[in-house]
């Protein structure tokens, strides 16, 4: 395996691990108004994620700076061409972030319930978006052959791309779901449970339906025939065999297969990917790939020993810290510290 | 208007933007990392009581600093993708070790040290704070290795029209960044110490908690004068080493206009930017050189000097950087650091005589000395990296070229217009967080959030 081969499955490792981790953070985020009806609910189930989500969000960082890094033409075209929907998806971020550190600061009811909404809204938001880029990266955009983007911000916005931008929604939903149920305790977590029940359906049917939409048009999945199935399949049954886990109250198993079912969807874009990053409509001959768009082979060297050393290092404290926070979270003022 | 216009309106907007928050991190988790490891080792619950309090501060001003860090990361590719083709190589290596090296380690023992007090042992939360100012202190590294080498660029090879990297170490060893770190390591402890000393004082007047903020007033009195006096230490280097890898920069920063021996120092002059003279000025004869040389002659090259031999290095053009805005954010700076230290060493001088209560009457006012670490703050970004100009990357590329060719200057635009909203929204709220709690006294860090309104009734009819 050459090292351009190599960065390109760190990048989706990366990318992976984020959809892995932050999609659970944004599933909570986007259940928070509906699932939780009391002000000490809603801080219950925020607790869920607030040891982690900024260390999950450093993934999406890491992920972004890893692109510039091993691929620089990749991550300047994608950041250039996308331009307008990473400025949304970077303004939903900002209002997430600050809302989960603003929203107990002040205790008027319409203070906290205000920024409840905001980061429902901006976690509904940020999954979409990511869904519309990564589905935009396998269908392909118009590129010239100076690696320049030439579509504008509505060409983005076509309907495999929304519903791209859909089945991640529904997913994280989903995805969500499953980890309060494992994390939250009494009610709550029926509640979650019910819930996770209600998106199964809605995930399964749009992340069938994406896939389908990508095999019959033109894309890099159709190019790559029955072998691109493989992996879809494979995140459908993981989506099927968590529901039943869950029927069977075996929620830890059904939180391991929704995860499962969230990474093997990135594993399926980045293979049908492989070996471009991106496509181009234009002319496939203005396709980005793993070596036209990579860094010189001292840099990816270096990043290589780096990555070497401090991912196995990085994975160990994150765990560790899943470990000391692994108490269910229980609704009374008295144990919600923070 | 044009997109590199609008571009660097953006950048320079969310970078300073970001670079509010950001010394605070730096300096105050050292703050909160002392204080927590004293009551770790004293059992002394004072201590446990002013880590929470400004702790507390320190977590609202994280959330914003790392809010905008993340358009910071996105940002080179959005608008400056000719700039990201060109370096990514060299550019993105210490961007992406910044992240798995210092922003993991950073937000992630954040969140344990936020919700494992009950989970962990004293000591071990202790440790945890050390992680967080470690982590932040080094993503300042990382990153001041990549500005340092936009500043004045080493370990590479220009290969077919692109800067590959050939040498990791040069590049983290480059002197212009290890200047810049130590010089802004120490800036962000000055930017905490009167962050502290401030609101100190604040308390100190009104008569609250007065032994737990007697405690913290000399804490940071006593780091404020030995960080004030690190930081012009290492400026002076910085600037000294600025004369001999970025000239025009320097020159610009002093309004030096002719190349002398020796050369006289401006305090303060009047700019004539076109006609590339001082109109006026107040002279410090042969201080420049001094300044530069340690002895009180020496040859200073000038402005139209420099301008004339990259004229011939790089073909024609204007290498010359907006003079005023370089030489008075310079002077800004250097005039609040000396500032800062006499207050410090003032405050000192308070502690020492026990705070008399004359002092105490007449000092309400001082809370406002919290501002001035900031002022400090901006003004030397502004002369660093306006003093860069033209140039995006020190005698490589020029700025102009760097922009992202394919935007319509309209994006950028509402991108622009957007962030102007959202920072202005959030630095009200920011603000008045900040100071609310910082008013609020200890009683704040205690403070775990409270259920909201009609809840809490509830809970103290049926409590105590
Ligand atoms: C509390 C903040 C603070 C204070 C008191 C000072 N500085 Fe500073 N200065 C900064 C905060 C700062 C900064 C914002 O952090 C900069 C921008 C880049 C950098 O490394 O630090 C900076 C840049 C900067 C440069 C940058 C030139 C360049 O690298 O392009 C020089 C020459 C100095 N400073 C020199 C000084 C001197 C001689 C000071 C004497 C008191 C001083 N600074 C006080
Ligand atoms: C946090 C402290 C920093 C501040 C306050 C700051 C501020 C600024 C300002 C004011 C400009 C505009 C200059 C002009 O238009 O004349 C600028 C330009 C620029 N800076 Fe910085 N900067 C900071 C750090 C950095 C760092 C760490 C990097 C790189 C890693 C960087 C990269 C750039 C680039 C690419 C430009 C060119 C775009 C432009 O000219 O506006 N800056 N910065
Ligand atoms: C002198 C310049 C800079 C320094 C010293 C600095 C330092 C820091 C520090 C200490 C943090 C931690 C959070 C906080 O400060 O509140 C932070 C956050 C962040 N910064 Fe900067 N930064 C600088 C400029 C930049 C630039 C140019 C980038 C973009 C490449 C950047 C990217 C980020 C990101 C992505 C975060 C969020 C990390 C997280 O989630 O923990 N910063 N920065």
């Amino acid at each position: 395996m050459n090292l351009n081969i190599l960065w390109f499955v760190l990048v989706a490792v990366l990318y992976a691990g984020f959809f892995f981790l932050e999609g659970f953070d944004f599933g909570v985020g986007m259940l928070l108004p509906s699932l939780g009806r009391k002000d000490v609910e809603r801080r219950a189930i925020i607790n869920t994620i607030g040891p982690h989500w900024d260390g999950n969000e450093v993934w999406l960082i890491v992920a972004g700076g890893a692109t510039f890094a091993a691929f620089p033409q990749w991550y300047a075209t994608l950041f250039s061409g996308f331009y307008l929907g990473f400025f949304l998806l970077l303004f939903a971020l900002i209002v997430r972030g600050v809302g989960f550190e603003f929203r107990s600061k002040l205790s008027a009811a319409r203070w906290r319930y205000g920024w409840d909404w905001a980061i429902a809204v901006s976690s509904f938001v940020a999954a979409f978006l990511l869904g519309v880029v990564f589905t935009n990266l396998v269908r392909g955009v118009p590129i010239n052959a100076a690696m320049q983007y030439t579509g504008g911000f509505f060409t983005l916005l076509n309907p495999i791309s929304l519903l791209g931008g859909l089945t991640v929604v529904m997913l994280f939903l989903f995805h969500g779901a499953n980890f309060l149920t494992l994390k939250l305790s009494d009610g709550l977590r029926e509640r979650a449970r019910n819930a996770m029940k209600t998106y199964f359906t809605a995930a399964l049917l749009f992340a069938l339906g994406l896939f389908a939409a990508l095999l019959f048009t033109p894309s890099a999945f159709s190019t790559k025939g029955v072998f691109s199935a493989v992996l879809p399949v494979l995140a459908a049954a993981s989506l099927v065999v968590s529901r039943v886990m869950m029927g069977k109250k075996k929620e830890g198993w059904a939180f391991i297969c929704s995860s499962l079912a969230v990474v093997l969807t990135v594993a399926a874009l980045f293979t049908a990917l492989f070996p471009n990053v991106m496509v181009s409509t234009t002319n496939p001959a203005n396709n980005l790939t793993i070596y036209n768009a990579s860094s010189s082979p001292y840099t990816l060297k270096v990043l290589s020993i780096i990555a070497a050393v401090m991912v196995p290092v990085v994975l160990a404290y994150q765990t560790w810290t899943y470990v000391i926070f692994r108490k269910r979270v229980k609704a009374d003022t008295k144990t919600l510290t923070y | 208007m044009d997109i590199v216009l609008l571009s660097r309106w953006q950048f320079a907007l969310n970078t300073i933007y970001h670079f509010f928050f950001v010394p605070l991190t730096l300096g105050l988790g050292w703050f909160v990392a002392i204080l927590e490891t004293m009551y770790a080792r004293s059992g002394n619950l004072l201590y446990k009581r002013l880590t929470k309090f400004w702790g507390k501060l320190f977590l609202i001003n994280y959330a914003m600093g790392v809010v905008t860090g993340i358009v910071m990361e996105f940002q080179f590719g959005m608008n400056w993708s000719e700039y990201s083709r060109f370096v990514g190589d060299v550019f993105g290596a210490p961007l992406a070790v910044e992240g798995l090296l210092a922003f993991f380690l950073e937000s992630t023992f954040l969140g344990v040290w936020i919700f494992g007090w009950e989970r962990l042992s004293k000591k071990l939360h202790a440790a945890v704070m050390w992680l967080v100012a470690i982590g932040g202190n080094l993503s300042a590294f990382w990153i001041l290795a990549a500005n340092g080498f936009m500043q004045h660029p080493v370990g590479y090879a220009i290969v077919n029209g692109r800067a590959q990297m050939t040498d990791f170490g040069a590049l983290l060893g480059n002197p212009r960044a290890l200047y810049l770190f130590l010089h802004t390591f120490f800036a962000g402890l000055v930017t905490a110490s009167f962050f502290m000393l401030g609101f100190s004082i604040y308390h100190l007047v009104k008569k609250q908690e007065v032994e737990a903020f007697r405690k913290s007033f000399v804490l940071s009195a006593l780091i404020g004068l030995l960080s004030t006096i690190a930081v012009g230490g290492a400026g002076h280097i910085q600037g000294v080493y600025l004369r001999e890898v970025q000239p025009m920069a320097a020159a610009a920063s002093e309004a030096h206009y002719e190349t002398a021996n020796p050369a006289d120092f401006h305090l303060i002059a009047g700019i004539d930017q076109d006609g590339r003279k001082t109109t006026w000025s107040v002279t410090i004869p042969r201080a420049l050189s001094f300044l530069y040389f340690f002895k009180w002659e020496g040859e200073v090259e000038g402005l139209n000097q420099v301008q004339a031999r990259y004229e011939q290095l790089y073909g024609p053009g204007n290498y010359i950087p907006n003079i005023a805005l370089t030489f008075w954010s310079f002077r800004v700076m250097v005039g609040v650091g000396l500032l800062m230290g006499l207050l410090s060493l003032g405050a000192l001088v308070i502690a020492w005589k026990k705070y008399p209560e004359k002092w105490i009457e007449r000092s309400g006012w001082l809370v406002w000395i919290i501002l001035l670490p900031y002022l400090a703050n901006t003004t030397g970004w502004v002369l660093t990296e306006t003093g860069r100009q033209p140039w995006v990357v020190h005698g490589l590329m020029q700025t102009k070229d760097a922009v992202s060719p394919n935007l319509a200057p309209a994006t950028v635009l509402i991108s622009l217009i957007g962030f102007v909203l959202i920072y202005a929204v959030l630095m009200v709220i920011d603000l008045y967080l900040l100071v609310k709690f910082a008013k609020k006294g200890l009683g704040a860090g205690d403070l775990d959030s409270v259920p909201i309104a009609g809840e809490v009734e509830a809970k103290k009819k049926g409590g105590k």
